[in-house]
């Protein structure tokens, strides 16, 4: 018997990297999408560097981080914006709810929340691939962004961000799940996809906005998308510390992914297909 | 003409009431709306709380550009959803079925919807302006007061001018291009600051290539009285705005001859 469950498991594992991989390898195909992305991305990158620039030129008081680590974080924030789910859910789950076909998804011998979830990872994963190197390339060649000053740093940051990827992609999924309740699931899919993008860091890294707000920023899951990592990045945090926030990435993740789960069992509960 | 303005407001109205036909949908979506463009304005504020000014410029001055701008392209983006929706319409086909009602193209695209989540965005816009002028304690006068309002026009005019452009390109592309996006949602933005912090060329396109100074930093310079580093006549502060009435113009004209292009896709 538990070699049966075994061998079913890893097939459910392996299906899940099959999906994975498919979705990754279509979403690969919009280069010209991935290219006007990167314009876009850098542009904006451009402004708001240029505005920290000033507001750096026109003040001596110490700041919480210095002006050649907020424009080197600017530009990290432009080059993995494709973290943040701002653009929503999954367009073909959305079409699926829309034409009733989701009931499909409901007789495929897999977990459905992981099926999704490994198409999430796909999303937050793809499109960076053809931005995040381009941009590395201009804004390290002409406009300061800085390499990870040390090994040891550098390892904190993939760490840090191999989970930040996955903690997005459960957001990602909250939200494709969130498209079951039609109408009232739209307003709360937007709701978490703001608050997602208010307090990651990509509008101005986190630790600028007010102190009494801090408090309040360190308990979301959100700045684990983007503002810890970066700050790892920049050895901003010490390596070492990666041992303190780890867990706290790892807590949200499950956190995260058994929200959705419990969500999703709701949601198809109380599907009601039309036949027809 | 005046037909074409009734229809045009017909239009609207039957888009209004379609939208009311989802209110809790409506109001949910335009709290959103306010919420993150007031925490956005939240983050501005933190910074001036860090830095006190940026180049001489405080935080009641740039919430005055910000305010303005922002109210600007509130009802651009507003009035203009069509042209955002037309990559869409060319690939599918759509588009043939505006060319066969008598009327021009741009109208029943400017008339397909007028957006009304977006009122968020005005609110705010409202909201952080009045606040701006209130602080600022500007000594309103009939000229001010004229400028504020062809400022505000101008501006939509500049906006739904560059999304027009935008979707006249989607003649030869089929598909919108979100590059231009850079000089919409960019523009405002850029704007929202006064424009001399940027790069001498960055200040320069957005003066000359695309006229964004003339509906919001140079009116703004009239109105709170300031110098000028750029060193502009004082004339144009007053008159600028208006340039944009003929920039839409010039897009207009741009589109038909898009129009003229069009070959359907068939689909």
């Amino acid at each position: 018997m538990p070699k049966i469950a075994n061998h079913t498991s890893s097939l459910a594992i392996k299906s899940y990297i099959a999906v994975f991989s498919a979705r990754f390898r279509t979403l690969l195909q919009y280069r010209a999408a991935a290219f006007a992305g990167f314009g876009t991305q850098f542009f904006w990158g451009l402004i708001r560097v240029m505005i920290f620039e000033a507001f750096y030129r026109s003040t001596t008081a110490p700041q919480p981080m210095t002006a050649d680590e907020v424009i080197t974080y600017i530009w990290l924030g432009q080059a993995f914006l494709v973290l943040i789910p701002y653009q929503g859910a999954d367009p073909d789950i959305r079409a699926m709810v829309r034409s009733g076909n989701v009931v499909y998804e409901l007789v495929r011998p897999t977990n459905l929340y992981f099926f999704w979830y490994s198409r999430a990872i796909a999303q937050r994963t793809a499109p960076g691939v053809f931005r995040a190197l381009p941009m590395f390339i201009m804004a390290g060649l002409f406009f300061n962004m800085q390499m990870p000053p040390n090994i040891p740093t550098a390892c904190a940051w993939l760490v840090s961000m191999l989970f930040a990827v996955l903690i997005s992609a459960a957001i990602t999924n909250l939200l494709n799940i969130s498209l079951l309740w039609t109408i009232s699931g739209e307003g709360l899919g937007l709701l978490l996809s703001s608050l997602t993008w208010l307090f990651s860091g990509i509008i101005i890294p986190l630790l600028f906005f007010p102190d009494w707000a801090q408090a309040t920023l360190n308990i979301l899951p959100f700045r684990y998308i983007l503002d810890i990592p970066f700050r790892f990045y920049l050895g901003h945090i010490p390596p070492e510390e990666i041992w303190y926030h780890l867990p706290f990435q790892i807590t949200y993740l499950i956190a995260l992914i058994t929200a959705g789960h419990l969500i999703l069992t709701l949601g198809i509960r109380r599907l009601v297909a039309q036949g027809g | 003409m005046t037909n074409a303005l009734r229809l045009y407001m017909h239009y609207l109205g039957q888009s209004i009431r379609s939208q009311m036909q989802y209110r809790a949908s409506f109001i949910m979506l335009s709290f959103g709306q306010l919420l993150i463009t007031g925490i956005e304005f939240l983050a501005i504020a933190s910074l001036f709380a860090r830095f006190k000014h940026i180049q001489g410029w405080t935080l009641p001055e740039v919430a005055f550009l910000y305010g303005l701008i922002n109210i600007s392209f509130a009802f651009a983006d507003a009035a203009s959803r069509g042209f955002d929706m037309f990559g869409t319409m060319v690939k599918s086909g759509d588009f043939d079925r505006l060319l066969l009602r008598p009327r021009s193209t741009a109208l029943q695209l400017a008339g397909y919807e007028l957006t009304l989540r977006r009122i968020g965005r005005l609110i705010q816009g409202l909201i952080v302006f009045s606040w701006a002028s209130y602080t600022l304690d500007i000594a309103w006068s009939v000229p001010k007061i004229y400028l504020v309002f062809i400022a505000i026009f101008g501006g939509a005019c500049l906006f739904i001018g560059l999304m027009i452009i935008q979707a006249t390109i989607a003649f030869w592309t089929t598909e919108s291009l979100e590059l231009m996006n850079t000089m919409t949602y960019g523009g405002v933005e850029t704007a929202q600051y006064p424009l001399p912090i940027y790069r001498i060329w960055f200040r320069k396109f957005f003066t000359y290539i695309i006229p964004l100074a003339c509906v919001n930093y140079l009116p703004s310079l009239a109105i709170l009285e300031r110098g000028d580093p750029m060193g502009l006549p004082v004339i144009l502060q007053w008159v600028a705005p208006l340039i944009c009435i003929i920039f839409l113009i010039v897009a207009l004209q741009i589109w038909k001859i898009g129009v003229r292009h069009y070959r359907s896709t068939g689909s």
